[in-house]
């Protein structure tokens, strides 16, 4: 079962450059749109009603004991913002940073296993693969033993002044490892490593490598050709993982929970701990409304820009 | 200079490798720890008391079973709907085709905290309470979009000719469709089916806005676990899951590497 195909084939579809596949062939009656209808239907219900009632939701005033009333209370995104600013913003900033830090970690390992690999090619995309195998959450509770204090990571870290010079970075905050800023990007690049390196792998499989040498015999030197040819043709690639990275590292607080302290708390906490403990439904809801509006807004500028700038 | 670029490439790439799978090597390890105090964390002695008690953490194997069943028959409902809009989007054209294409993609551009809460609201409205039903309804929901991509992608490489041949010969369409383009779509259908399953099993932060305290997955199960300290025998699942799941994509590249051996 190649794994890989439909993890790559997802990332396509994730900039909608599906414009590959063959034109369909037969002209519109009603078969399609029966099709269609139980899986769009189920998405309407459950995906596109639910935004529109958490909108409503948000704009209600009340408790859960006495119920809701929809008063089209607007002030809520004020205060949520004001209240929230550094929380939304930090979820941003980690999530841009860990999106950046797996794409400069993942372009080596992709154009490996794309162009170099030979016949391990199927065993290494196997084990991009492989992490997935076991649960997300037993992985990142992997990352406490393997950061902690005791370790032979802390140890060579501090041996090597690794320790200091996140200290001075301002990554953590005392010599440990775990429990930091420093702790919550590594487990969140981590995570979504996969989602990055296969993507890419799909866009440098289908690179010509004649281009490439090619550019070569133009005297081009292998810095000029990376830039000039293998980087410009992988750019599909690179933004279909930095959008798959990005998006759910934005909203996850599993990392930062495990992982950090009080000070990494990102959005994705606060939803959940406003929803499930304190109950406070309006403001919750609104967070989520806002954070979904902002990684709306950012993914549109960034595919708008990379499609006209870079990928025509 | 080239022999040590190539050479580069090579180190980095291991050393990638490596940050990916250590954390699985880890909670194999410590699947076989025997630790002091509440807490997994640090090594103390070889034990195999986990491997041969895996259940004895109470509620771990019921956690377990629920996810299982979940994972089922959202995977098979969401496999359904999703070969459907996937066979739709290759084979027919119609109206409405940008507006589907996009109502399949925003599920996979939305952070799982917004589905979830958002899920949560409508429930709350609607009235229907948390638990198994609303946790597979969810699942249902995220799992369709990849099943979509997952299918569409070999659907688009089926030779349509192949489907008019079989006319030709006098299939009518339901006999071309089960005898020759269900077959060929297969691989595609199997590996959607089986990607739901897993975003299913593993799916924490949707399941979390509506779940109840009688509907523990297992996912939630070892995030509760985590607050006090996950019992051992958490990383023995963990580890079967891995080394099962190894051995099937092994076992099945094996197989397809033999075939096609065959057929040249």
């Amino acid at each position: 079962m190649p794994a890989w195909s439909t993890w790559s084939s997802m990332a396509e579809l994730a900039v909608l450059s599906g414009g590959t596949a063959r034109p369909p062939v037969r002209r519109a009656n009603w078969v399609p749109y029966a099709l269609l209808a139980p899986g769009l239907l189920w998405l309407a219900i459950f995906f596109v009603a639910p935004m529109l009632t958490l909108l409503s939701q948000s704009l209600q005033e009340g408790s859960v004991e006495a119920g809701y009333t929809f008063t089209a209370n607007w002030q809520i995104y004020v205060d949520a913002l004001q209240k929230y600013w550094p929380q939304l913003l930090r979820s941003v900033g980690y999530a841009a940073t860990a999106t950046v830090a797996a794409l400069v970690l993942s372009y080596p390992l992709a154009y490996y296993i794309a162009q170099k690999a030979g016949r391990w090619k199927n065993l290494m995309l196997v084990l991009v693969v492989a992490p997935f195998f076991t649960s997300f959450l037993i992985r990142t509770l992997a990352w406490r033993t393997i950061l902690s204090d005791t370790g032979p990571v802390a140890e060579f870290a501090r041996a090597t002044g690794l320790t200091d010079l996140l200290q001075a970075l301002a990554l953590t905050n005392n010599d440990s490892l775990l429990s930091s800023k420093f702790a919550v990007i590594a487990g969140l690049t981590y995570n979504f490593l996969p989602f990055m390196i296969l993507p890419l792998y799909a866009s440098l499989d289908r690179l010509d490598r004649r281009l490439v040498e090619a550019a070569g015999d133009l005297y081009a030197t292998p810095w000029q050709g990376f830039r000039h040819v293998t980087w410009p043709l992988s750019l599909p690639g690179v933004v279909a993982g930095t959008l798959l990275t990005f998006i759910p590292a934005t909203g996850d607080f599993i990392n930062s929970r495990l992982l950090g302290n009080t000070q990494t708390v990102m959005v994705g906490q606060v939803i959940d701990a406003q929803f499930l403990r304190v109950l406070d439904y309006p403001l919750a809801a609104a967070l989520s409304f806002i954070l979904l509006v902002m990684i709306l807004a950012l993914v549109s500028t960034y595919v708008r820009r990379a499609g006209t700038e870079e990928l025509v | 200079m080239s022999w040590l670029r190539r050479h580069l490439l090579l180190f980095a790439a291991v050393a990638v490798l490596l940050y990916m799978l250590i954390p699985n090597v880890v909670v194999a390890v410590f699947s076989f720890n025997d630790p002091v105090g509440r807490y997994n964390y640090t090594w103390t002695e070889f034990s195999t008391r986990a491997w041969t008690n895996p259940c004895g953490p109470q509620g771990l194997c019921d956690s377990l079973g629920l996810s299982l069943r979940i994972g089922l028959i959202a995977s098979l409902i969401a496999t359904v709907f999703g070969t459907m809009i996937a066979f739709a989007l290759g084979r027919y054209r119609f109206r409405a085709r940008s507006g589907t294409n996009l109502l399949i993609f925003m599920p996979m551009a939305t952070p799982e905290v917004v589905m979830g809460s958002s899920l949560l609201t409508l429930f709350l409205m609607m009235g229907v309470s948390s638990g198994g039903l609303a946790i597979t309804i969810a699942h249902i929901m995220f799992c369709v979009s990849f099943v979509v991509v997952a299918v569409k992608a070999r659907v688009a490489t089926l030779d349509p000719r192949l489907e008019e041949a079989a006319a030709d010969l006098g299939a009518n369409p339901p006999q071309t469709f089960l005898r020759i383009t269900l077959p060929l779509a297969a691989p595609g259908i199997l590996a959607g089916a089986l990607l739901a399953f897993s975003l299913s099993f593993d799916d924490y932060i949707i399941t979390n806005f509506n779940a109840s305290p009688s509907s523990i997955t297992f996912p939630m199960y070892v995030w509760g676990a985590a607050q006090r300290g996950a019992p051992v025998q958490v990383n023995v699942i963990g580890t079967v899951m891995f080394i099962a799941a190894l051995a099937i994509v092994l076992v099945s590249q094996l197989l397809t590497s033999r075939r096609r051996r065959a057929a040249a």
